[in-house]
Protein backbone atom coordinates (compact mmCIF):
# COMPACT_ATOMS: atom_id res chain seq x y z
CA UNK A 1 0.00 0.00 0.00
CA UNK A 2 2.63 2.37 -0.91
CA UNK A 3 4.19 4.25 -3.49
CA UNK A 4 4.65 1.58 -6.34
CA UNK A 5 0.81 0.79 -6.29
CA UNK A 6 -0.15 4.75 -6.50
CA UNK A 7 2.33 6.20 -8.64
CA UNK A 8 2.30 5.29 -12.45
CA UNK A 9 5.75 6.13 -13.62
CA UNK A 10 7.93 3.34 -14.01
CA UNK A 11 11.61 3.94 -14.26
CA UNK A 12 12.93 2.70 -17.60
CA UNK A 13 15.90 3.83 -19.48
CA UNK A 14 14.55 4.49 -22.95
CA UNK A 15 14.50 7.29 -25.63
CA UNK A 16 10.72 8.54 -24.31
CA UNK A 17 12.05 8.46 -20.81
CA UNK A 18 14.96 10.88 -21.52
CA UNK A 19 12.52 13.44 -23.68
CA UNK A 20 12.42 16.33 -22.04
CA UNK A 21 8.78 16.34 -19.98
CA UNK A 22 7.83 19.75 -21.39
CA UNK A 23 7.91 18.37 -24.86
CA UNK A 24 6.58 14.82 -23.81
CA UNK A 25 3.52 16.71 -22.41
CA UNK A 26 2.72 19.29 -25.40
CA UNK A 27 3.28 16.19 -27.93
CA UNK A 28 1.07 14.11 -26.10
CA UNK A 29 -1.24 16.98 -25.99
CA UNK A 30 -0.93 17.41 -29.45
CA UNK A 31 -1.41 13.72 -30.01
CA UNK A 32 -4.73 13.59 -28.56
CA UNK A 33 -5.62 16.83 -29.91
CA UNK A 34 -5.33 15.72 -33.76
CA UNK A 35 -7.39 12.37 -32.65
CA UNK A 36 -10.12 14.68 -31.08
CA UNK A 37 -10.03 16.87 -35.23
CA UNK A 38 -9.83 13.63 -37.13
CA UNK A 39 -13.24 13.34 -38.75
CA UNK A 40 -15.52 10.47 -37.84
CA UNK A 41 -14.46 7.36 -39.85
CA UNK A 42 -11.30 8.48 -41.02
CA UNK A 43 -10.22 5.31 -40.86
CA UNK A 44 -6.49 4.84 -42.15
CA UNK A 45 -5.45 7.78 -40.15
CA UNK A 46 -6.38 6.01 -36.59
CA UNK A 47 -4.24 3.20 -38.22
CA UNK A 48 -1.53 5.68 -38.34
CA UNK A 49 -1.79 7.53 -35.04
CA UNK A 50 -2.47 3.71 -33.83
CA UNK A 51 1.14 2.85 -35.37
CA UNK A 52 2.83 6.35 -34.14
CA UNK A 53 1.51 6.11 -30.52
CA UNK A 54 2.27 2.19 -30.21
CA UNK A 55 6.17 2.79 -31.81
CA UNK A 56 6.40 5.18 -28.93
CA UNK A 57 4.86 2.32 -26.47
CA UNK A 58 7.43 0.33 -28.00
CA UNK A 59 10.52 2.91 -27.72
CA UNK A 60 9.39 3.31 -24.33
CA UNK A 61 10.08 -0.17 -23.25
CA UNK A 62 6.85 -0.28 -20.66
CA UNK A 63 5.39 -3.08 -21.97
CA UNK A 64 2.66 -3.42 -24.24
CA UNK A 65 0.57 -5.43 -22.03
CA UNK A 66 1.41 -2.63 -19.33
CA UNK A 67 -0.41 0.34 -21.45
CA UNK A 68 -2.88 -2.16 -22.96
CA UNK A 69 -4.26 -2.94 -19.11
CA UNK A 70 -4.10 0.58 -18.18
CA UNK A 71 -6.11 1.86 -21.52
CA UNK A 72 -9.00 -0.56 -21.22
CA UNK A 73 -10.05 0.94 -17.90
CA UNK A 74 -11.15 3.81 -20.10
CA UNK A 75 -13.55 1.61 -21.88
CA UNK A 76 -16.91 1.99 -19.88
CA UNK A 77 -17.43 5.57 -20.35
CA UNK A 78 -18.16 4.49 -24.15
CA UNK A 79 -21.65 3.30 -23.10
CA UNK A 80 -22.63 7.21 -23.00
CA UNK A 81 -21.74 6.82 -26.77
CA UNK A 82 -23.45 3.70 -27.60
CA UNK A 83 -27.35 5.08 -28.08
CA UNK A 84 -25.73 7.21 -31.22
CA UNK A 85 -26.25 3.99 -33.22
CA UNK A 86 -29.66 4.10 -32.73
CA UNK A 87 -30.25 7.81 -32.69
CA UNK A 88 -28.34 8.68 -35.51
CA UNK A 89 -30.46 8.50 -39.04
CA UNK A 90 -28.72 6.96 -41.82
CA UNK A 91 -28.44 3.48 -43.63
CA UNK A 92 -30.40 0.58 -41.30
CA UNK A 93 -28.38 -2.28 -40.41
CA UNK A 94 -30.90 -3.77 -38.04
CA UNK A 95 -33.81 -3.18 -36.35
CA UNK A 96 -35.85 -4.57 -33.57
CA UNK A 97 -38.77 -3.86 -31.31
CA UNK A 98 -38.80 -3.18 -27.71
CA UNK A 99 -42.40 -3.12 -26.66
CA UNK A 100 -44.04 -0.47 -28.93
CA UNK A 101 -40.95 0.90 -29.83
CA UNK A 102 -38.74 0.01 -33.09
CA UNK A 103 -35.60 0.54 -32.85
CA UNK A 104 -33.18 1.23 -35.73
CA UNK A 105 -29.52 0.59 -35.78
CA UNK A 106 -27.83 2.64 -37.84
CA UNK A 107 -24.75 2.32 -40.05
CA UNK A 108 -24.01 6.66 -39.78
CA UNK A 109 -24.44 5.91 -35.93
CA UNK A 110 -22.69 2.48 -35.85
CA UNK A 111 -19.76 4.30 -37.59
CA UNK A 112 -19.63 7.28 -35.23
CA UNK A 113 -20.14 5.33 -31.89
CA UNK A 114 -16.64 3.01 -33.32
CA UNK A 115 -14.88 6.53 -33.93
CA UNK A 116 -15.39 7.62 -30.94
CA UNK A 117 -14.29 4.82 -28.65
CA UNK A 118 -11.13 4.73 -31.50
CA UNK A 119 -10.41 8.20 -30.78
CA UNK A 120 -10.70 8.00 -26.85
CA UNK A 121 -8.64 4.85 -26.58
CA UNK A 122 -5.37 6.16 -28.74
CA UNK A 123 -5.84 9.33 -26.76
CA UNK A 124 -5.89 7.22 -23.48
CA UNK A 125 -2.96 5.52 -24.38
CA UNK A 126 -0.80 8.75 -24.76
CA UNK A 127 -1.89 10.09 -21.52
CA UNK A 128 -0.73 6.13 -20.08
CA UNK A 129 3.05 6.84 -21.90
CA UNK A 130 2.89 10.22 -20.50
CA UNK A 131 2.01 9.20 -17.10
CA UNK A 132 4.28 6.35 -16.72
CA UNK A 133 7.43 7.57 -18.48
CA UNK A 134 7.50 11.23 -16.85
CA UNK A 135 8.00 11.39 -12.97
CA UNK A 136 5.52 14.16 -11.50
CA UNK A 137 8.47 16.09 -10.42
CA UNK A 138 9.20 16.56 -13.91
CA UNK A 139 5.28 16.82 -15.08
CA UNK A 140 5.75 19.84 -12.62
CA UNK A 141 8.60 21.28 -14.30
CA UNK A 142 6.51 21.21 -18.10
CA UNK A 143 3.41 22.60 -16.17
CA UNK A 144 5.69 25.38 -15.37
CA UNK A 145 7.41 26.25 -18.63
CA UNK A 146 3.78 25.81 -20.01
CA UNK A 147 2.74 28.87 -17.80
CA UNK A 148 0.64 27.03 -15.62
CA UNK A 149 0.72 29.73 -12.32
CA UNK A 150 3.07 29.01 -10.18
CA UNK A 151 1.03 29.05 -7.18
CA UNK A 152 -0.97 25.91 -8.94
CA UNK A 153 2.17 24.34 -9.38
CA UNK A 154 3.28 24.66 -6.06
CA UNK A 155 0.17 23.01 -4.80
CA UNK A 156 -0.03 20.21 -7.18
CA UNK A 157 3.80 19.33 -5.60
CA UNK A 158 2.61 19.49 -2.28
CA UNK A 159 -0.73 17.46 -2.93
CA UNK A 160 1.51 14.94 -4.94
CA UNK A 161 3.72 14.42 -1.50
CA UNK A 162 1.56 13.91 0.89
CA UNK A 163 -1.35 12.41 -1.41
CA UNK A 164 0.29 8.90 -0.65
CA UNK A 165 -0.01 10.08 3.40
CA UNK A 166 -3.08 10.52 3.29
CA UNK A 167 -4.46 7.39 1.03
CA UNK A 168 -2.19 5.51 3.58
CA UNK A 169 -4.56 7.26 6.45
CA UNK A 170 -7.69 6.54 4.03
CA UNK A 171 -6.58 2.97 4.04
CA UNK A 172 -6.49 2.52 6.98
CA UNK A 173 -9.89 4.18 8.32
CA UNK A 174 -10.75 1.57 5.76
CA UNK A 175 -9.36 -1.51 7.79
CA UNK A 176 -9.88 -0.17 11.06
CA UNK A 177 -14.13 0.10 9.81
CA UNK A 178 -13.80 -3.33 8.62
CA UNK A 179 -11.66 -4.98 11.77
CA UNK A 180 -14.87 -3.30 13.75
CA UNK A 181 -17.56 -5.06 11.97
CA UNK A 182 -18.74 -7.97 12.23
CA UNK A 183 -20.30 -10.42 9.81
CA UNK A 184 -22.52 -13.15 10.58
CA UNK A 185 -23.85 -16.18 8.09
CA UNK A 186 -25.98 -17.10 10.41
CA UNK A 187 -29.89 -16.23 8.68
CA UNK A 188 -31.95 -14.43 11.57
CA UNK A 189 -28.51 -12.53 12.37
CA UNK A 190 -28.65 -8.59 11.11
CA UNK A 191 -25.49 -7.14 10.29
CA UNK A 192 -23.94 -3.82 8.80
CA UNK A 193 -26.83 -1.48 10.29
CA UNK A 194 -29.44 0.56 8.68
CA UNK A 195 -28.08 2.34 5.33
CA UNK A 196 -28.24 5.67 7.10
CA UNK A 197 -25.59 4.56 10.02
CA UNK A 198 -23.51 2.88 7.65
CA UNK A 199 -23.49 6.18 5.95
CA UNK A 200 -22.88 7.87 8.82
CA UNK A 201 -20.05 6.00 10.03
CA UNK A 202 -18.12 6.45 6.65
CA UNK A 203 -19.03 10.37 7.08
CA UNK A 204 -17.50 10.09 10.46
CA UNK A 205 -14.69 8.93 8.68
CA UNK A 206 -14.48 11.37 5.95
CA UNK A 207 -14.73 13.81 8.91
CA UNK A 208 -11.86 12.54 10.73
CA UNK A 209 -10.00 12.56 7.83
CA UNK A 210 -10.62 16.00 7.01
CA UNK A 211 -9.88 17.13 10.43
CA UNK A 212 -6.47 15.15 10.17
CA UNK A 213 -5.55 16.01 6.96
CA UNK A 214 -6.40 19.96 8.30
CA UNK A 215 -3.91 19.82 11.62
CA UNK A 216 -1.30 18.03 9.71
CA UNK A 217 -1.35 21.12 7.17
CA UNK A 218 -1.05 23.23 10.13
CA UNK A 219 1.95 21.27 11.32
CA UNK A 220 3.63 21.39 7.68
CA UNK A 221 2.86 25.03 7.80
CA UNK A 222 5.07 25.10 11.17
CA UNK A 223 8.01 23.51 9.88
CA UNK A 224 7.92 24.96 6.68
CA UNK A 225 8.03 28.60 8.62
CA UNK A 226 10.72 26.88 10.53
CA UNK A 227 12.70 26.60 7.87
CA UNK A 228 12.56 29.96 6.42
CA UNK A 229 9.16 29.65 4.31
CA UNK A 230 7.64 33.50 3.86
CA UNK A 231 4.59 32.31 1.85
CA UNK A 232 6.90 33.28 -1.31
CA UNK A 233 7.01 30.52 -3.59
CA UNK A 234 10.57 30.08 -5.23
CA UNK A 235 11.65 27.86 -7.70
CA UNK A 236 14.54 26.93 -9.54
CA UNK A 237 15.17 28.42 -13.18
CA UNK A 238 13.67 26.01 -15.96
CA UNK A 239 16.74 24.11 -17.59
CA UNK A 240 17.54 24.81 -21.51
CA UNK A 241 15.55 22.74 -23.86
CA UNK A 242 18.36 20.93 -25.65
CA UNK A 243 18.49 20.85 -29.51
CA UNK A 244 17.85 17.67 -30.17
CA UNK A 245 14.99 17.31 -28.16
CA UNK A 246 13.83 20.89 -30.09
CA UNK A 247 13.98 18.05 -32.74
CA UNK A 248 11.98 15.29 -31.52
CA UNK A 249 8.95 18.53 -31.02
CA UNK A 250 9.49 19.84 -34.54
CA UNK A 251 9.20 16.28 -35.89
CA UNK A 252 6.63 15.11 -34.03
CA UNK A 253 4.31 18.22 -34.18
CA UNK A 254 5.15 18.18 -38.28
CA UNK A 255 3.68 14.72 -38.54
CA UNK A 256 0.54 15.42 -36.65
CA UNK A 257 0.06 18.41 -38.33
CA UNK A 258 0.61 16.47 -41.87
CA UNK A 259 -1.80 14.09 -40.88
CA UNK A 260 -4.30 16.01 -40.26
CA UNK A 261 -4.03 17.95 -43.06
CA UNK A 262 -4.35 15.06 -45.31
CA UNK A 263 -6.84 13.38 -43.05
CA UNK A 264 -9.39 16.70 -43.72
CA UNK A 265 -8.12 16.77 -47.19
CA UNK A 266 -8.80 13.78 -48.06
CA UNK A 267 -11.37 12.71 -45.86
CA UNK A 268 -13.22 16.73 -44.92
CA UNK B 1 -9.59 1.06 -5.89
CA UNK B 2 -8.46 4.35 -7.02
CA UNK B 3 -11.45 5.24 -9.74
CA UNK B 4 -14.22 6.67 -8.39
CA UNK B 5 -17.00 4.96 -10.08
CA UNK B 6 -18.44 8.10 -10.96
CA UNK B 7 -19.33 8.69 -14.58
CA UNK B 8 -18.23 11.97 -14.45
CA UNK B 9 -14.47 12.41 -15.48
CA UNK B 10 -15.13 12.51 -19.27
CA UNK B 11 -11.95 11.16 -20.92
CA UNK B 12 -10.60 12.44 -24.08
CA UNK B 13 -12.54 11.94 -27.71
CA UNK B 14 -15.85 12.32 -26.33
CA UNK B 15 -15.53 16.05 -26.50
CA UNK B 16 -15.61 18.23 -29.44
CA UNK B 17 -12.84 20.42 -30.10
CA UNK B 18 -14.74 23.68 -29.95
CA UNK B 19 -16.63 23.02 -26.55
CA UNK B 20 -13.49 21.75 -25.17
CA UNK B 21 -11.48 25.05 -26.21
CA UNK B 22 -14.32 27.26 -25.04
CA UNK B 23 -14.52 25.49 -21.25
CA UNK B 24 -11.00 25.50 -21.20
CA UNK B 25 -11.38 29.31 -21.53
CA UNK B 26 -14.17 29.89 -18.73
CA UNK B 27 -11.88 27.17 -16.25
CA UNK B 28 -8.89 29.68 -16.73
CA UNK B 29 -10.81 32.71 -16.21
CA UNK B 30 -12.82 31.60 -12.88
CA UNK B 31 -9.49 29.15 -11.27
CA UNK B 32 -7.09 32.48 -11.99
CA UNK B 33 -9.61 34.47 -10.34
CA UNK B 34 -10.03 31.38 -7.22
CA UNK B 35 -5.84 31.44 -7.20
CA UNK B 36 -6.09 35.47 -6.52
CA UNK B 37 -8.99 35.76 -3.80
CA UNK B 38 -7.08 32.37 -2.28
CA UNK B 39 -3.91 33.90 -1.98
CA UNK B 40 -5.31 37.17 -0.23
CA UNK B 41 -7.77 34.69 2.15
CA UNK B 42 -5.19 32.36 3.34
CA UNK B 43 -2.03 34.29 2.52
CA UNK B 44 1.34 32.21 3.86
CA UNK B 45 -0.79 29.21 4.86
CA UNK B 46 -2.25 28.64 1.49
CA UNK B 47 0.19 26.01 0.00
CA UNK B 48 0.30 23.53 2.27
CA UNK B 49 -3.33 23.74 3.35
CA UNK B 50 -4.04 23.48 0.36
CA UNK B 51 -2.08 20.56 -1.08
CA UNK B 52 -2.82 18.61 1.91
CA UNK B 53 -6.45 19.12 1.58
CA UNK B 54 -6.75 18.36 -2.15
CA UNK B 55 -4.50 14.92 -1.23
CA UNK B 56 -7.40 14.36 1.52
CA UNK B 57 -10.02 15.06 -0.97
CA UNK B 58 -8.27 12.80 -3.30
CA UNK B 59 -7.65 9.90 -0.52
CA UNK B 60 -11.52 10.17 0.71
CA UNK B 61 -12.64 9.24 -2.93
CA UNK B 62 -11.71 5.77 -1.41
CA UNK B 63 -14.57 6.28 1.51
CA UNK B 64 -17.54 4.20 0.74
CA UNK B 65 -19.79 1.97 2.11
CA UNK B 66 -22.24 -0.60 1.14
CA UNK B 67 -25.81 0.50 -0.55
CA UNK B 68 -27.21 -2.49 -2.19
CA UNK B 69 -26.63 -5.33 -4.62
CA UNK B 70 -23.29 -4.97 -4.53
CA UNK B 71 -23.32 -0.70 -5.18
CA UNK B 72 -21.66 1.45 -2.95
CA UNK B 73 -21.91 5.10 -1.81
CA UNK B 74 -18.95 7.22 -2.19
CA UNK B 75 -17.49 10.57 -0.65
CA UNK B 76 -16.88 13.18 -3.98
CA UNK B 77 -16.33 15.85 -1.75
CA UNK B 78 -17.19 19.31 -3.48
CA UNK B 79 -19.83 20.31 -1.10
CA UNK B 80 -17.41 19.60 1.81
CA UNK B 81 -14.77 21.20 0.80
CA UNK B 82 -16.72 24.19 -0.02
CA UNK B 83 -18.79 24.31 3.44
CA UNK B 84 -15.36 24.20 5.15
CA UNK B 85 -13.26 26.31 3.07
CA UNK B 86 -14.88 28.33 1.07
CA UNK B 87 -16.00 28.62 -2.63
CA UNK B 88 -12.49 29.75 -3.79
CA UNK B 89 -10.07 27.72 -1.87
CA UNK B 90 -12.40 24.55 -2.85
CA UNK B 91 -12.75 25.66 -6.74
CA UNK B 92 -8.45 25.41 -6.66
CA UNK B 93 -8.42 22.10 -4.24
CA UNK B 94 -10.66 20.30 -6.47
CA UNK B 95 -8.70 21.27 -9.64
CA UNK B 96 -5.82 19.84 -8.06
CA UNK B 97 -7.68 16.58 -7.50
CA UNK B 98 -9.36 16.33 -10.84
CA UNK B 99 -5.95 17.84 -12.59
CA UNK B 100 -4.13 14.86 -10.49
CA UNK B 101 -6.58 12.52 -11.59
CA UNK B 102 -6.24 12.95 -15.19
CA UNK B 103 -2.85 13.44 -15.64
CA UNK B 104 -1.59 10.06 -13.01
CA UNK B 105 -4.54 7.77 -13.70
CA UNK B 106 -6.04 9.00 -16.56
CA UNK B 107 -9.61 9.54 -14.92
CA UNK B 108 -10.40 11.97 -17.23
CA UNK B 109 -8.64 13.00 -20.23
CA UNK B 110 -6.43 16.21 -20.96
CA UNK B 111 -8.01 17.92 -23.97
CA UNK B 112 -11.21 17.74 -21.87
CA UNK B 113 -9.43 18.50 -18.64
CA UNK B 114 -11.24 22.15 -18.67
CA UNK B 115 -14.71 20.79 -18.88
CA UNK B 116 -14.03 18.11 -16.04
CA UNK B 117 -12.53 21.39 -14.13
CA UNK B 118 -15.58 23.49 -15.10
CA UNK B 119 -18.09 20.40 -13.85
CA UNK B 120 -16.38 19.28 -10.91
CA UNK B 121 -14.94 21.90 -9.69
CA UNK B 122 -16.47 25.39 -11.30
CA UNK B 123 -20.22 24.24 -10.90
CA UNK B 124 -20.14 21.85 -7.99
CA UNK B 125 -18.53 24.22 -5.88
CA UNK B 126 -20.62 27.16 -6.93
CA UNK B 127 -24.07 25.33 -6.94
CA UNK B 128 -23.16 23.50 -3.42
CA UNK B 129 -22.31 27.10 -1.95
CA UNK B 130 -25.63 28.93 -3.05
CA UNK B 131 -27.66 26.04 -2.18
CA UNK B 132 -25.36 25.36 1.16
CA UNK B 133 -25.85 29.22 2.18
CA UNK B 134 -30.18 29.70 1.16
CA UNK B 135 -31.12 26.83 3.31
CA UNK B 136 -28.77 27.30 5.83
CA UNK B 137 -30.26 31.20 5.72
CA UNK B 138 -33.75 29.98 5.53
CA UNK B 139 -33.23 27.36 8.82
CA UNK B 140 -32.07 29.88 11.10
CA UNK B 141 -30.36 29.28 14.09
CA UNK B 142 -32.17 25.82 14.04
CA UNK B 143 -29.51 23.18 14.82
CA UNK B 144 -30.51 20.59 11.94
CA UNK B 145 -30.28 23.63 9.69
CA UNK B 146 -26.65 22.53 9.08
CA UNK B 147 -27.35 18.80 8.16
CA UNK B 148 -30.09 19.93 6.13
CA UNK B 149 -28.22 22.13 3.98
CA UNK B 150 -25.03 20.03 3.73
CA UNK B 151 -27.16 17.08 2.56
CA UNK B 152 -29.53 19.25 0.11
CA UNK B 153 -25.61 21.38 -0.94
CA UNK B 154 -23.88 17.90 -1.76
CA UNK B 155 -26.67 16.22 -3.62
CA UNK B 156 -27.93 19.43 -5.90
CA UNK B 157 -23.82 19.57 -6.34
CA UNK B 158 -23.50 16.17 -8.03
CA UNK B 159 -27.41 16.46 -9.82
CA UNK B 160 -26.47 19.53 -11.75
CA UNK B 161 -22.74 18.34 -12.42
CA UNK B 162 -24.13 15.60 -14.14
CA UNK B 163 -26.58 17.36 -16.14
CA UNK B 164 -24.02 19.88 -16.72
CA UNK B 165 -21.81 17.21 -17.82
CA UNK B 166 -24.53 15.44 -20.18
CA UNK B 167 -25.55 18.65 -21.93
CA UNK B 168 -21.55 18.60 -23.04
CA UNK B 169 -21.47 15.65 -24.21
CA UNK B 170 -25.08 16.23 -26.32
CA UNK B 171 -23.56 19.56 -27.70
CA UNK B 172 -20.42 17.59 -28.72
CA UNK B 173 -22.99 14.83 -30.83
CA UNK B 174 -21.45 11.99 -28.56
CA UNK B 175 -24.73 11.17 -26.48
CA UNK B 176 -27.90 11.80 -27.48
CA UNK B 177 -29.24 14.39 -25.51
CA UNK B 178 -32.93 12.64 -24.59
CA UNK B 179 -30.86 9.86 -23.62
CA UNK B 180 -27.75 10.82 -22.04
CA UNK B 181 -29.45 13.89 -19.71
CA UNK B 182 -32.09 11.50 -18.13
CA UNK B 183 -29.40 8.85 -17.76
CA UNK B 184 -26.43 11.20 -16.14
CA UNK B 185 -29.29 13.13 -14.21
CA UNK B 186 -31.04 9.84 -12.80
CA UNK B 187 -27.80 8.07 -11.86
CA UNK B 188 -26.18 11.17 -10.06
CA UNK B 189 -30.09 11.49 -8.26
CA UNK B 190 -28.95 8.22 -6.83
CA UNK B 191 -25.49 8.63 -6.36
CA UNK B 192 -25.88 12.18 -4.90
CA UNK B 193 -27.75 10.54 -1.92
CA UNK B 194 -24.56 8.69 -1.10
CA UNK B 195 -22.42 11.95 -1.19
CA UNK B 196 -25.27 13.38 0.86
CA UNK B 197 -25.35 10.84 3.57
CA UNK B 198 -21.74 11.26 4.21
CA UNK B 199 -21.38 14.97 3.93
CA UNK B 200 -24.17 15.01 6.69
CA UNK B 201 -21.97 12.32 8.81
CA UNK B 202 -19.13 14.23 8.05
CA UNK B 203 -20.61 17.44 9.25
CA UNK B 204 -22.08 15.29 12.44
CA UNK B 205 -18.79 14.61 13.33
CA UNK B 206 -16.69 17.98 12.90
CA UNK B 207 -19.63 19.70 14.87
CA UNK B 208 -18.59 17.42 17.57
CA UNK B 209 -14.90 17.59 17.45
CA UNK B 210 -13.94 21.10 16.26
CA UNK B 211 -16.98 23.39 16.33
CA UNK B 212 -14.91 26.04 15.31
CA UNK B 213 -14.47 25.11 11.97
CA UNK B 214 -18.14 24.85 10.72
CA UNK B 215 -18.58 27.92 12.70
CA UNK B 216 -17.00 30.64 10.56
CA UNK B 217 -20.11 30.43 8.38
CA UNK B 218 -22.87 30.11 10.49
CA UNK B 219 -24.23 33.27 11.01
CA UNK B 220 -26.69 35.53 8.56
CA UNK B 221 -26.75 35.57 4.55
CA UNK B 222 -24.48 34.59 2.66
CA UNK B 223 -21.27 37.07 1.82
CA UNK B 224 -19.96 36.06 -0.94
CA UNK B 225 -22.40 37.26 -3.11
CA UNK B 226 -20.83 36.41 -6.41
CA UNK B 227 -20.43 32.85 -5.80
CA UNK B 228 -23.79 32.72 -4.72
CA UNK B 229 -25.53 34.61 -7.88
CA UNK B 230 -23.00 32.12 -10.29
CA UNK B 231 -24.65 29.46 -8.48
CA UNK B 232 -27.67 29.99 -8.39
CA UNK B 233 -27.32 31.13 -12.45
CA UNK B 234 -25.96 27.73 -13.06
CA UNK B 235 -27.94 25.77 -11.25
CA UNK B 236 -31.49 27.27 -12.67
CA UNK B 237 -29.44 27.07 -16.35
CA UNK B 238 -29.05 23.60 -16.20
CA UNK B 239 -32.02 22.40 -14.26
CA UNK B 240 -34.55 23.93 -16.73
CA UNK B 241 -32.34 24.03 -19.64
CA UNK B 242 -31.55 20.54 -19.66
CA UNK B 243 -35.09 18.99 -19.74
CA UNK B 244 -36.06 20.99 -22.63
CA UNK B 245 -33.01 19.66 -23.88
CA UNK B 246 -33.80 16.25 -23.66
CA UNK B 247 -37.49 16.53 -24.52
CA UNK B 248 -36.31 18.52 -28.39
CA UNK B 249 -33.04 16.75 -28.41
CA UNK B 250 -33.07 17.66 -32.54
CA UNK B 251 -33.12 21.74 -31.30
CA UNK B 252 -29.79 21.08 -29.43
CA UNK B 253 -28.51 19.17 -32.34
CA UNK B 254 -29.16 21.98 -34.71
CA UNK B 255 -27.62 24.54 -32.48
CA UNK B 256 -24.88 22.88 -32.05
CA UNK B 257 -24.41 22.11 -35.67
CA UNK B 258 -25.21 25.48 -36.98
CA UNK B 259 -22.16 26.54 -34.65
CA UNK B 260 -19.96 23.87 -36.21
CA UNK B 261 -19.62 21.62 -33.22
CA UNK B 262 -20.15 18.88 -35.19
CA UNK B 263 -18.04 18.69 -37.87
CA UNK B 264 -17.56 15.16 -37.96
CA UNK B 265 -21.62 14.32 -37.54
CA UNK B 266 -22.31 17.05 -40.98
CA UNK B 267 -21.15 14.76 -43.90
CA UNK B 268 -22.84 11.22 -43.18
CA UNK B 269 -26.61 13.06 -43.74
CA UNK B 270 -25.55 13.25 -47.83
CA UNK B 271 -23.79 10.32 -48.40
CA UNK B 272 -27.12 8.36 -48.66
CA UNK B 273 -26.88 8.46 -52.56
CA UNK B 274 -25.93 4.62 -53.48
CA UNK B 275 -23.94 5.82 -56.57
CA UNK B 276 -21.83 8.60 -54.51
CA UNK B 277 -21.56 6.05 -51.88
CA UNK B 278 -20.18 3.40 -54.15
CA UNK B 279 -16.31 4.72 -55.46
CA UNK B 280 -15.97 6.54 -52.06
CA UNK B 281 -15.87 3.43 -50.58
CA UNK B 282 -13.49 1.55 -53.12
CA UNK B 283 -10.79 4.53 -51.82
CA UNK B 284 -11.99 4.65 -48.86
CA UNK B 285 -10.97 0.66 -48.36
CA UNK B 286 -8.10 1.34 -50.43
CA UNK B 287 -6.56 4.13 -48.14
CA UNK B 288 -7.57 2.21 -45.02
CA UNK B 289 -5.61 -1.05 -46.79
CA UNK B 290 -2.52 1.43 -47.71
CA UNK B 291 -2.47 2.83 -44.14
CA UNK B 292 -2.50 -0.28 -42.32
CA UNK B 293 0.21 -1.69 -44.15
CA UNK B 294 2.24 1.44 -43.72
CA UNK B 295 1.09 1.24 -40.18
CA UNK B 296 2.60 -2.33 -39.72
CA UNK B 297 5.90 -1.47 -41.41
CA UNK B 298 6.49 1.73 -39.13
CA UNK B 299 5.65 -0.56 -35.99
CA UNK B 300 8.07 -3.42 -37.55
CA UNK B 301 10.81 -1.06 -38.41
CA UNK B 302 10.57 0.01 -34.88
CA UNK B 303 10.07 -3.50 -33.42
CA UNK B 304 13.14 -4.18 -35.21
CA UNK B 305 15.40 -1.19 -34.37
CA UNK B 306 14.92 -1.02 -30.55
CA UNK B 307 15.49 -5.00 -30.43
CA UNK B 308 18.97 -4.33 -32.78
CA UNK B 309 19.77 -1.72 -29.91
CA UNK B 310 19.00 -3.68 -27.10
CA UNK B 311 20.81 -6.61 -28.60
CA UNK B 312 23.78 -4.58 -29.23
CA UNK B 313 24.08 -2.59 -26.51
CA UNK B 314 24.05 -6.36 -24.31
CA UNK B 315 26.60 -7.55 -26.08
CA UNK B 316 29.01 -4.66 -25.96
CA UNK B 317 28.48 -4.49 -22.06
CA UNK B 318 29.80 -7.62 -22.04
CA UNK B 319 30.37 -10.35 -19.36
CA UNK B 320 30.75 -7.92 -16.32
CA UNK B 321 27.42 -6.53 -17.07
CA UNK B 322 25.93 -5.74 -14.03
CA UNK B 323 22.94 -3.46 -14.92
CA UNK B 324 19.97 -4.71 -13.24
CA UNK B 325 17.19 -4.21 -16.01
CA UNK B 326 14.34 -1.90 -15.36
Amino acid sequence: MHIHFLDPYRPRNSLVHRLDPRIKLVLAVAFILTNALLPSGAWPFYILLFALILSVEVISDLGMAYVLKRSSLALPFMLAALPLIFTIPGVSLFSFSVGPWQIHASLQGLERFISISIKSWLSVQAAIVLAASTSFPDLLVAMRALYVPQLLVSVFGLMWRYMFVLVDEASRLLRARSARSGQSDLPGARTGGSLSWRARVTGGMAGSLFLRAFERSDRIYMAMVSRGYDGEVRALPLPQVQPTQWVVLVAGLGLLVAFLGLALLVWG
Amino acid sequence: MLRTPIAMHIPDGFLSVPVSIFFWIISILVIGYALKRVSADLGERRVPLMGVLAAAIFAGQMLNFAVAGGTSGHLIGAALATILLGPWAAMVILTCVISVQALIFQDGGLLVLGTNIFNMAIVAVTVSYMVYHSVRWLAGSKSWGVYASGFIAAWTSVVVAALGTAMELAVSGTSPANIAIPAMGGIHALIGIGEGLITVGALAFLRASRRDLLRSDEAGPPRGRLVWVAGLALALLLAVASPLASRHPDGLMQVAAQYGFLTSARDPFFRLVPHYLFPGIENKTLATILAAVLGTLIVFGVVLGVAFARRRKSSSDGGQNNMTPG
